[in-house]
């Protein structure tokens, strides 16, 4: 079946079967491996995607399910439009050393920024439930919780520039 | 995952009727269970019904004495309604605990219903304030729409549209999840409406039950202490890795004594 759907603000039509998961269309169709297939059974939270703003677990959701969405990836995070720069929420996280061997990275990085987008004066608790489906097998949290803390505050700054 | 036909009706005799003129079709709501299901190869449908385009079953409303919440409304707008938040908070919290955010933005109540998975929270719910399971063709009470493991009253090409909740006098949800997971290993979810108290469990067995003896007590006595003598028989608990049945009825009494607690809260 063919699909149409926004992928990081550029349009985009492919054909796929409907058997196909978002992450492998993403990886293995779109070459865009930056989104991570984990534990591939939904709970590790490295592959998680924006579908139309929301955080989803892009190894359980079927193709089908982008047809007229838009979808942000990890690649589709950036900075200030023109600065060349990290997003906020990236730039917390290599300021605070949020990442070990950054697999889960990614995952937590999409999950982030929809929880600081959602919720812009986080707290500690708010980020640790809010990170409740992203494992980070080098167990970094105390960082991650940080860096999330801080990146939220980057991100509420930007917006108020 | 084997290969299957998608469908995407826009209405729903039309999606009742691909589930009953093909075979071994099956439906997609969210699909938090469904699509972990095919990619094991625990299920090989020919074909897939997607309900996402059926417009009318997703929101909230307010019926007065009762809300309504539309099949394929997902757990994260339960969970952050206002309404539901004023009206059955107990409702709220339950869907703002079903597993983690993301699953939380796709996963629906009606998925979850049909489905009736054992450890699954909104049977608890649904089961412990008595609601009303609205279907494409009838009502169907909660005390007889849960039959067991997986298994509901709903017949061959029958869709779940709504549920409709009363709105009781109080009402609370406490679940020990399992960790990894966060399904339910005990969750109990007991409601004070106009008729008596309801206590309903899910996790501890093959599917959602109540629990008279605790219906009783807190009838009489609306407070933890009402219920805290009260063991659960063993008989017919699970039993698995992660807890054996006489933990799990231990549970039961536990996690039913914080319910009451977050309903008076």
């Amino acid at each position: 079946m063919q699909i149409s759907f926004t992928l990081n603000g550029r349009p985009t039509t492919v054909d796929v079967e409907p058997a196909t998961l978002v992450a492998d269309l993403l990886r293995e169709q779109l070459n865009l491996t930056g989104t991570h297939i984990g534990c591939d059974t939904s709970q590790c939270g490295a592959c998680v995607v924006h579908l139309d703003g929301i955080p989803v677990k892009s190894c359980t959701l079927l193709a089908p399910a982008l047809d007229g969405a838009t979808l942000l990836t990890i690649e589709g995070l950036q900075g200030a439009p023109g600065s060349n720069r990290m997003h906020p929420m990236q730039e917390a996280f290599r300021e605070h050393h949020g990442l070990q061997c950054g697999f889960c990275t990614p995952g937590m990085l999409m999950t982030a920024v929809a929880l600081a987008t959602e919720k812009p004066d986080l707290t500690e608790a708010d980020v640790r439930h809010g990170l409740e489906g992203n494992i980070c097998r080098c167990t970094g949290y105390q960082n991650i919780v940080i860096s999330v803390i801080s990146g939220a505050a980057a991100m509420n700054a930007a917006k108020g520039e | 995952m084997k290969p299957f036909a998608y469908h995407q009706p826009n209405q729903i005799p039309d999606a009742a009727k691909l589930l009953t003129s093909i075979e071994d079709s099956k439906l997609v709501a969210g699909g938090m269970t469904l699509i972990p299901t095919l990619k094991q190869r625990l299920a090989s449908p020919v074909a897939l019904v997607d309900l996402s385009k059926l417009g009318d079953l997703k929101g909230i409303t307010d019926d007065g004495a009762t809300i309504t919440i539309g099949a394929m409304t997902p757990h994260v707008v339960v969970a952050a309604s206002q309404l539901v938040q004023t009206k059955i908070p107990g409702l709220a919290a339950l869907a703002s605990m079903i597993g983690d955010p993301a699953v939380r933005s796709r996963g629906t109540i009606g998925g979850s219903v049909a489905n009736n998975d054992p450890a699954a929270d909104y049977p608890a719910g649904v089961l412990g304030l008595g609601a009303t399971i609205v279907t494409s063709t009838r009502e169907i009470a909660a005390d007889s729409f849960f039959l067991g493991l997986f298994e509901t009253a709903l017949e061959p090409g029958e869709i779940i549209t709504a549920i409709r909740f009363p709105v009781p006098l109080k009402a609370g949800y406490a679940k020990f999840k399992a960790p990894a997971s966060r399904y339910a290993l005990v969750g109990v979810f007991v409601a004070k409406v106009a008729d008596g108290v309801r206590v309903a469990v899910t996790g501890a067995g093959p599917g959602v039950f109540r629990v008279p003896p605790m219906e009783a007590a807190l009838s009489g006595n609306f407070d933890p202490t009402a219920i805290a003598a009260i063991k659960i028989d063993t008989d017919g608990l699970t039993s698995d890795i992660h807890a054996e049945a006489d933990y799990r009825a231990h549970l039961v009494t536990v996690m039913a004594k914080r319910a009451v607690d977050a309903a008076l809260s």
